[in-house]
């Protein structure tokens, strides 16, 4: 069973900029427990740009598709063999990262 | 079978047979077919079959056997038709259970996994308490709305959304392990809890005021958790606290009033059921004379056995009552906690002292029912009238349980 697991931040109340090397140590677990598939930080949402092609042209839009305080600052994808398992590692990557996480299962 | 039975005799055995075997059904059901769906209207149908066919065929001589077999065979009927419609689909549906059963020191039982399932906290505090109603204590749809004032789509819809979560996600379908069954289980207790505080004190106007059949429904779950779990003080603890409250039920409403605990009629108490309770809490006493520390359903129960220990309110050991508070204050050190120790307080020095203490908390409790109740209690023994007069209506406006409305405006009417 494979989660996406996305790395939450703030923008009037952002995660510590401190935390690369406990992550790399995190990751480091991840990978040991067979638990790791993929992971990668995101570059700020103003670097984003939306593309529309759902009409006779494709539409670029400048920004994220969503403006909000809150926005997506990485993500990882983890095997897991169930919710559980996947939770008690998100808390560990909250600590981690000093973030909010989000677990949401692959269909 | 033993033949054809007088009605009323099978319509007995079947609603004897949905109290003690449903649980176990749908849990035996989930884990042998992976499926909460499957397992929920398995179990569903098999009840349906015996209202069917006991009147004419008798009732069978081991009613538990005869509905797992008619469930297992309505299950695979099921699957085998949606199998034909779609594998792949009903594949994407199973609920994950690979996990070789483990000697836990804990009983495993289908019903425990079932109930930790059920009260997952990945679910919505709702959910967990609707999806626990239906799969664990059996009640229907309808009765859950008719419990909390809900519309029936809205309910089932909830139920439905959790069932899908509960598979789209994998919530595993297990008791948790030893490091955090505590955890866990104090969120199983919490549902229970709510659904005792709802019956206890029906928030609805358009209710009766007390909801006997949420407080029973919440006794009976409390039993059954109990009964799984024999060993944990916090399981016993809650349900001493819901006998010794449930003990008091007859006494506590008077013609559409609220009546406070001093002034009960305290010969209407519940015998059996207060002597259940104070026994469960004498276990627990000797437990924490051992060295095991109780939580705050235990102190709750503890209060709670100080009150019903008394034949007459003067009776009462209030400084056992304060004590016992603090305790609970070092485990929640809430506002709620501090308000009721305030109360108690009243009695030991005073409620000028007592009044005091609930001052502090009004930026806190403000919206807060109870605080304003107490208040304005106080207020009134210290003939403060024009005060306890404001706080009374405040609590009134904030109250929405009928007998507690019309108790409030009967005191807030005694003053000048």
């Amino acid at each position: 069973m494979q989660y996406l697991v996305s790395v939450i931040d703030d923008k009037t109340n952002p995660g510590r900029d401190d935390r690369e090397p406990l992550i790399s140590a995190f990751n480091e677990r991840l990978i040991a427990d067979g638990h790791w598939v993929f992971a990668g930080g995101l570059a700020d949402t103003d670097a984003a740009t939306v593309v529309d092609n759902r009409g006779d042209e494709p539409m670029l839009t400048d920004g994220p598709f969503v403006e909000s305080k809150e926005f997506l600052a990485g993500v990882w994808i983890w095997e897991a063999p169930d919710l559980d398992v996947a939770l008690a590692l998100a808390a560990e990557a909250s600590k981690v990262c000093a973030r909010k996480i989000e677990v949401r299962p692959f269909l | 079978m033993n033949g054809a039975v007088p009605v009323n005799e099978t319509v007995e055995a079947v609603a004897r047979a949905h109290r003690d075997e449903w649980a176990r059904l749908v849990g035996s059901l989930a884990r042998r077919f992976g499926n909460l769906d499957v397992a929920e209207e398995a179990a569903a149908e098999a009840f349906a079959t015996a209202v069917a066919r006991w009147p004419t065929d008798g009732v069978p001589r081991n009613p538990a056997a005869w509905l797992t077999t008619t469930a297992q065979r309505k299950a695979v009927d099921r699957l085998r038709r949606e199998n034909q419609r779609d594998a792949r689909h009903r594949e994407a549906r199973m609920l994950h259970d690979d996990t070789p059963p483990e000697p836990l020191g804990l009983v495993d039982d289908d019903r425990l996994r079932l109930i930790f399932t059920c009260c997952h906290p990945a679910l919505a505090m709702p959910s967990r308490v609707a999806l626990t109603l239906r799969l664990v204590g059996g009640l229907t749809v309808p009765e859950i709305a008719r419990a909390f004032l809900s519309q029936e789509s809205a309910i089932g819809q909830r139920i439905t959304r959790a069932k899908a979560k509960i598979k789209a996600a994998r919530i595993p379908y297990r008791v948790p392990s030893a490091d955090d069954l505590p955890a866990r289980l104090s969120g199983v207790l919490a549902v229970l809890y709510l659904v005792f505080n709802e019956g206890y004190l029906a928030s609805g106007p358009g209710t009766d005021p007390v909801r006997q059949d949420l407080t029973a429904e919440a006794v009976r779950l409390a039993r059954l958790v109990r009964e799984l779990l024999p060993d944990d003080g916090e399981v016993a603890g809650l349900l001493a606290l819901m006998l010794l409250t449930e003990a008091r039920r007859e006494a506590r409403v008077e013609g559409g009033e609220l009546v406070t605990l001093d002034e009960q009629d305290r010969t209407r108490w519940d015998a059996a059921l207060t002597a259940e309770g104070h026994r469960l809490v004498r276990e627990r006493l000797v437990a924490a004379a051992a060295g095991t520390a109780p939580g705050r359903y235990q102190v709750l129960a503890a209060i709670n056995a100080v009150h019903t220990s008394a034949r007459d309110v003067r009776d009462t050991d209030w400084s056992q009552v304060v004590a016992l508070y603090d305790q609970l204050a070092r485990l929640d050190p809430s506002p709620v906690v501090a308000l009721n120790r305030a109360i108690a307080v009243a009695e030991l020095d005073g409620p000028e002292v007592a009044l005091a203490l609930v001052e502090h908390l009004g930026s806190d409790l403000d919206d807060y029912h109870p605080y304003h109740a107490a208040r304005a209690d106080l207020l009134r023994r210290l003939c403060r009238d024009a005060e306890a007069r404001a706080a009374y209506d405040r609590a009134i406006g904030l109250t929405g349980n009928t007998a507690e409305s019309a108790a409030l405006t009967r005191r807030r009417d005694t003053l000048r």
